[in-house]
């Protein structure tokens, strides 16, 4: 099985997509949905096997072909358990983003089937690719469909929108493109061989102060994806303004490269450099934390409320991945999945009620779980695994995270506990004003039909299973966040509460 | 000089050459715009052809053929892409002279001579044929420019571009005559051999050269040279922009960096450091006097001066022996990468405005809705914009990691600070463009229609940019083995 796959098989999925609306409007959702499942099946088929058969080096599966060897690029694709977790989650959300475009997109069916797909293909690349400029071409490139879905099929103020979007990765990125290459000039200074694969490029012997800007470089792209505090303003207009199935996308799949990111490359190519920053991305992170918090709290808007959620849930990976140690990096790609699935259900939420209600603004909502119960209880469901209540997973990442986290620093601990209790606070205000309260009585609305609670039962039985059950999932992470953690000097304060 | 000069390396210029005076005959004896267009072709394609499969002496060394010309693979590469740039904006006016001119016969003609002054200027290694070369070019452009003659934008353009450009050639002759008093030498090897020995000490070299430069400076357009390039890139009929923006810009950038590099100028005092700040210069102005543009052909040609700005950088990289090859690699890419992405995007304004009557509409709500109303012609444009701001998959962005790679090697931080802060500038203006072709179409909407002959330049360009963007490997090695 050829890891190009994946990426390919989406790409053609998005061709074949906006071809076949010619045919018949109704054709390219079931192609996308077709896709999505074939990659799942293709994935899951081959990881699995992989997993049963473990080769001898880091990654399950692993191809290289030369692709500029002028410089030393090649087609470098790896996965390891972490990009298998992720692809699934990828993969997953992208069918209910499907799910949630089926009946919400009224025109150019084809060519939005395309972007989805397409934004897909990008994010399975930055998973996968192991060579740094391969990296960066994916990185950039699932831009395109992304704000093509923003600015086509958004809503009221998208252009805005979608240009804040792509001009701040943009910006960012293009900052990590100099790190990359000078990192590889100095990779080919010390070693002789110009290369920009990751494996040549690890445990470089660089001058801390070069080692300490460049980590600045990948470090701000990252922080700008995922986002960190202060540069999240993006996000609550990108999610605002984007279609129910792009804001599924951005806040399930796309903020997840920033993090994966930051555990794969930031950390690992300059882990000194890292450890020095830790303590200014650790309050940033807190910072995060709090402060979404406190804007989710203030919002009317429901899709706004979310997206303001999600800086404040990102905040946690920030604080797990400068941790440096296992617990609180377990913690972090748990909030990775965990995060991706509620949210996504919470966006789900948000667009089918502005299909129905023609509104975001939760003023004009109220007992809306009289008038359609089983969408008050689906909210109800994720608004607490959101909030963090124990047995779901959500809990299970932040509490891994802060147990991880105290070891090394109790009171931005502290700190971030408290930000946990505003997070009941803004997500308990959401019920209360959307779905409680006396119902207008003019409203005419439909509950979910048989589509929307079957990906918000899957949805549910995901989140039920990582709260419960969750030492699959950490087994599968379990070799990438060791060798991470392994980088560094073990913090003789964790030894106390490691497992 | 030798004495038995081989003329089948210069093949292109002869092919030209005898091809105009062809073409010319064939005007005197039959008027016909479509007859004229179809010979134009053919001696443009014929040309293309000769640069392509007639060989340099030796992979990788050049060889004189008379003093004035150096025939070897950098002058074959841009030889063949004049050629083919030509071709397309021939094509590209098809559709729009009509509506220009009652009589189309001398518009081809003079786009042929313009190509071959082009293609002299890629091949010249000698200051006459360098002025000769950019006079031939520019004359023809003047022609080109006040082509349609009724009305008053195209005049303005072209009188602007008449009287800075003779100021620029002032410039340059007086740069030259400097140059031989101090080195008694015209030849640009020689020049560099002269300098040791200079008679007039090295201040009246540099500022010589300074002065060439400065010349040279004026017809690519670069800040603070760059004021008449917005008016006469509105002005011009759209296929004369693409030309204007791609082949008489690559044109005389070729001739700077042979100019640069044969005569081993670096070292004078100040050269560099002209270079440097001119680069800084137009990469800030183009891109912040871009932001402000509504009608897309003066964004892009503020976005043209960035560009020129960007690949500037290149001689301040090359300043330094030991990354000089690198410098020079990354100037060639650089520019063949810029040509197409220039031509589809002006192209994209000439078949939008079939017979136009010189006045394009070229406002930027003009191209809304452009994804629906067309999406092969949307899919050319994005590509195109794309490719300008340097995303990955298209040849802008191999081109800008060219620049990186170069302006990384030769550790110039102020350099790549510009080129950042001007590429993070320029993708604003360039999604606004994207941002309006996918919205709904305007109520006064552009009518057109494309037969398959323009379809099958607009895909051919959009393969190009990504051709060059996803499999480059070929092209850099063949362009590593020039320097």
């Amino acid at each position: 099985m050829s890891l190009s796959l994946l990426i390919f098989l989406p790409l053609l999925g998005g061709v074949a997509a906006w071809l076949a609306e010619r045919v018949n409007p109704d054709l390219p959702r079931w192609i996308s949905l077709l896709t999505c499942l074939l990659v799942l099946l293709v994935l899951t088929s081959s990881g699995l096997s992989a997993l049963a058969d473990p080769a001898s080096s880091q990654w399950l599966l692993y191809s290289q072909t030369d692709w500029i060897p002028r410089f030393g690029i090649s087609f470098e694709l790896a996965l390891d358990g972490f990009s298998l977790l992720l692809l699934v989650l990828t993969f997953v959300l992208g069918l209910i983003a499907v799910a949630a475009s089926w009946s919400e997109v009224e025109e150019r069916h084809g060519f939005f089937q395309a972007n989805l797909l397409w934004t897909l293909a990008g994010v399975a690349g930055v998973f996968l690719a192991m060579d740094l400029i391969l990296f960066f071409l994916f990185w950039e490139v699932m831009l395109v469909p992304m704000y093509l879905l923003i600015a086509i099929w958004g809503h009221e103020n998208r252009g805005y929108a979608a240009m804040k979007f792509f001009i701040f990765t943009q910006v960012s990125g293009l900052l990590m493109l100099l790190a990359i290459v000078v990192l590889a000039w100095q990779g080919a200074a010390l070693t002789g061989k110009l290369s920009f694969s990751y494996g040549d490029l690890l445990g470089l012997d660089l001058p801390p102060e070069l080692a300490f800007w460049l980590m600045l470089g990948f470090f701000l792209a990252f922080t700008v994806k995922l986002p960190g505090f202060p540069f999240h303003t993006w996000l609550p207009d990108a999610h605002t303004q984007a279609p129910t199935a792009g804001s599924v996308l951005l806040a399930g799949i796309l903020l997840k490269t920033g993090a994966y990111g930051l555990l794969r490359f930031t950390v690992p190519l300059f882990p000194e450099a890292s450890q020095t920053l830790a303590p200014v991305a650790m309050l940033l992170g807190v910072a995060g934390i709090i402060y979404g918090a406190l804007l989710a709290f203030a919002q009317t808007d429901f899709k706004r409320l979310v997206a303001y959620s999600s800086v404040s849930h990102m905040g946690f990976i920030l604080l797990g991945v400068y941790a440096f140690n296992e617990l609180a990096l377990q913690g972090a790609v748990m909030q990775m999945v965990t995060h991706g699935v509620s949210t996504a259900a919470l966006f789900m939420m948000a667009g089918a009620l502005q299909h129905r209600l023609h509104t975001r603004d939760m003023r004009k909502m109220g007992g809306l779980w009289q008038q359609a119960p089983r969408m008050g209880a689906c909210a109800m469901f994720f608004v607490l695994a959101s909030l963090g209540l124990p047995g779901l997973g959500n809990f299970v990442a932040e509490f891994l995270v802060l147990l991880g986290l105290f070891a090394v620093a109790p009171w931005m601990t502290a700190a971030a506990a408290v930000g946990m209790v505003t997070a009941a606070i803004y997500a308990l205000w959401l019920m209360q004003s959307a779905f409680q309260g006396q119902p207008d009585d003019d409203r005419q609305m439909a509950d979910f039909g048989v589509r929307e609670m079957t990906t918000m039962a899957v949805m549910m039985v995901a989140l039920l299973w990582m709260g419960l059950y969750p030492q699959p999932i950490l087994d599968l992470a379990a070799p990438a966040v060791q060798s991470v953690s392994n980088l560094l000097p073990a913090n003789t304060l964790v030894a106390g509460v490691a497992p | 000089m030798t004495p038995s000069a081989d003329f089948s390396l210069i093949m292109p210029v002869i092919v030209l050459g005898v091809g105009a005076t062809a073409v010319m005959l064939q005007v005197a004896a039959r008027r016909s715009p479509e007859l004229t267009r179809f010979s134009t072709l053919l001696v443009l394609i014929a040309a293309l052809a000769s640069s392509v499969w007639i060989g340099s002496p030796e992979p990788g060394i050049g060889q004189a053929v008379t003093p004035l010309l150096q025939a070897d693979d950098m002058a074959r590469l841009f030889a063949a892409l004049f050629c083919a740039s030509a071709a397309l904006c021939v094509m590209l006016s098809r559709d729009y002279l009509p509506g220009l001119s009652d009589q189309g016969d001398e518009y081809y003609l003079l786009l042929l001579l313009a190509t071959l002054g082009a293609v002299v200027l890629a091949y010249a290694s000698h200051v006459a044929s360098l002025l000769l070369g950019l006079e031939l070019m520019s004359v023809a452009l003047y022609a080109l420019i006040a082509y349609p003659s009724r009305v008053a934008p195209a005049a303005e353009a072209a009188t602007k571009y008449l009287v800075l450009s003779g100021g620029a050639s002032a410039t340059l002759l007086f740069g030259f005559a400097l140059l031989y008093a101090a080195t008694g030498s015209l030849a640009f090897p020689e020049i560099g051999a002269g300098l040791q020995s200079a008679t007039l000490g090295s201040a009246v070299t540099a500022i010589a050269t300074v002065l060439v430069i400065t010349g040279v400076c004026f017809k690519l357009s670069a800040a603070p040279f760059h004021l008449w390039t917005p008016d006469v890139y509105e002005g011009s009929p759209a296929p004369v922009t693409a030309f204007l923006a791609t082949v008489a810009k690559a044109a005389p950038f070729v001739a700077l960096i042979r100019f640069l590099f044969d005569a081993q100028l670096f070292d004078l005092p100040g050269v560099v450091e002209v270079l440097g700040v001119l680069a800084v210069l137009s990469m800030l102005v183009g891109n912040l006097l871009a932001l402000l543009q509504r009608n897309v052909k003066r964004m892009l040609a503020y976005s043209s001066i960035a560009h020129i700005g960007y690949a500037l950088i290149i001689f301040t990289v090359a300043a330094d022996p030991v990354n000089r090859a690198l410098a020079g690699e990354a100037a060639v890419f650089y520019l063949v990468a810029y040509v197409p992405t220039t031509i589809a995007a002006f192209g994209l304004l000439a078949l939008v405005n079939p017979g136009g009557e010189g006045q394009d509409h070229a406002e930027v709500q003009d191209l809304s809705g452009l994804f629906w109303r067309d999406p092969m012609l949307a899919i050319l444009m994005l590509v195109a914009l794309l490719s300008l701001a340097g995303i990955p998959l298209t040849a802008g962005f191999i081109g800008k990691f060219y620049l990186f790679a170069a302006a990384v090697s030769g550790s110039h931080w102020v350099l790549l600070a510009a080129l950042v802060l001007g590429s993070a500038i320029g993708i604003y203006y360039y999604l606004r463009v994207i941002f309006q072709m996918s919205q709904k179409p305007a109520e006064h909407e552009l009518t057109w229609t494309m037969d398959g002959g323009m379809r099958a330049v607009a895909l051919l360009l959009t393969v190009a940019i990504l051709g060059l963007g996803i499999v480059p490997q070929a092209l850099m090695e063949y362009i590593r083995g020039m320097f």
